[in-house]
């Protein structure tokens, strides 16, 4: 209905500029980081194991956290921009770009005692 | 109960300005609380399903399915708002006239509705799936749900629906012939918001990560975990600390909902010139 009221050159453009745009953001895509610092987390008894961890600044890091309690949790910061729900006895892995000296804190969406923290250096 | 209480608002106050605001861009037109409410069930069941399939859908794309099922649904829900504002401009003038003169609903195109009641089912699905995950799981390690678990999310469920209830009590009160700009206003910066909120999740699982610095921080005058932050994030997708990537996309996806208004809009009649 729209389609054939329309002139072949708006068409035209629209399109290429669609089509640019996604190429644009592909070029952005990349597989997994190899330098990533990689820091692993143990969810149990409602609480992170290690509760505190380290990681440099300048280099994108990958959080690795295996949830051993019993109930699902989401793997949660407001700092650091990531949530994920970590299922029961499953492995769950967040990226975090390359951050500035600080300390981060992380804590179960699903159940707000358990906090931890990313300290940077 | 307090914490059940507060995790089931705090999402279902996220939806529920979504569903206000595409209440009141829906307002006058005949038969839009079915299409509403088929979105809202929609998304509780699609919630209910993705709860229920989460530990496989996780593992899928090589760990990052969660984050690919979420980008997912959020671009197609942008794309959604881009139609809807896209079938507005197209018809929007000739409803607003047809509004005024017969001073009764009109039906509108089923497209524009459907378009909507997808949108209102992601943003259900969305909120709803972690509402869902939470109280199972807080019942199933407990043995059982606890009256006080019950009490505080149905608490919770009721508070949500009542942000939902005055964003769109709230929009209605503009004046008619202002609302058509207010709401495709409100569409096109919910659907930037959404579309820098699919960045998010890609930046997050590494499949993305172009432009990942973050470029400013704005979280020492709102930070988007309090809840006048998490409306804002909802409404125009505000975030303290944007990435340059995300900046693109929203800036991106307004430019494109802005340009596409304008290539498909009815143009204004010509008067005839008097000699």
């Amino acid at each position: 209905m729209i389609w054939h009221n329309l002139p072949n050159d708006r068409l035209r453009i629209g399109a290429t500029v669609f089509a640019a745009a996604l190429l644009a953001l592909s070029a952005g895509t990349r597989v997994r980081a190899d330098d990533a610092v990689s820091l692993s987390l143990v969810l149990k008894n409602h609480q992170f194991d290690p509760a505190e961890v380290h990681a440099p600044p300048g280099k994108q890091i990958a959080i690795h956290v295996k949830n051993l309690n019993d109930i699902v949790s989401e793997f949660e910061s407001s700092d650091l921009h990531f949530e994920k729900i970590v299922p029961v006895g499953s492995e769950i892995t967040v990226y975090v770009h390359p951050l500035q000296p600080g300390r981060y804190n992380f804590y179960d969406d699903f159940h707000h005692a358990t906090q931890g923290y990313l300290v940077v250096p | 109960m307090l914490a059940s209480l507060l995790i089931v608002f705090r999402e279902v106050f996220e939806a529920g300005l979504i569903v206000g605001i595409v209440m009141a861009v829906t307002s006058g037109v005949a038969g839009r609380g079915l299409w509403i409410a088929g979105g809202v069930a929609a998304g509780v069941l699609g919630a209910c399903l993705v709860a229920l399939f989460t530990g496989g859908l996780s593992e899928l794309f090589g760990g990052s399915g969660q984050e690919v099922f979420n980008a997912g649904i959020l671009s197609f829900a942008v794309i959604m708002l881009t139609w809807h504002n896209v079938w507005m401009a197209r018809h929007g003038r000739e409803l607003a006239a047809e509004l005024q003169a017969a001073g009764e609903a009109v039906v509108a195109g089923s497209k524009s509705l459907l378009a909507l009641a997808i949108v209102v089912a992601i943003a259900v699905l969305r909120e709803g799936s972690e509402v869902v995950l939470f109280l199972y799981g807080v019942a199933a390690a407990q043995g059982g749900a606890s009256w006080g678990m019950v009490a505080g999310g149905f608490i919770g469920l009721i508070l949500g629906s009542l942000v939902c209830l005055l964003t769109y009590l709230g929009l209605i009160t503009i004046p008619a012939r202002y609302l058509f700009g207010v709401t495709s206003t409100l569409i096109a910066f919910l659907a930037a918001g959404l579309a820098a909120q699919a960045i998010s999740f890609l930046q997050q699982a590494d499949i993305l990560t172009a432009l990942d610095e973050t470029v400013w921080d704005t979280s020492w005058i709102l930070s988007d975990s309090s809840y006048l932050g998490r409306a804002l994030h909802t409404l125009i997708g505000y975030v303290d600390q944007p990435t340059a990537m995300q900046l693109i996309v929203y800036a991106a996806t307004l430019t494109v909902i802005a340009a596409l208004m304008k290539l498909f809009s009815t143009p204004a009649v010509q008067r005839p010139r008097t000699a």
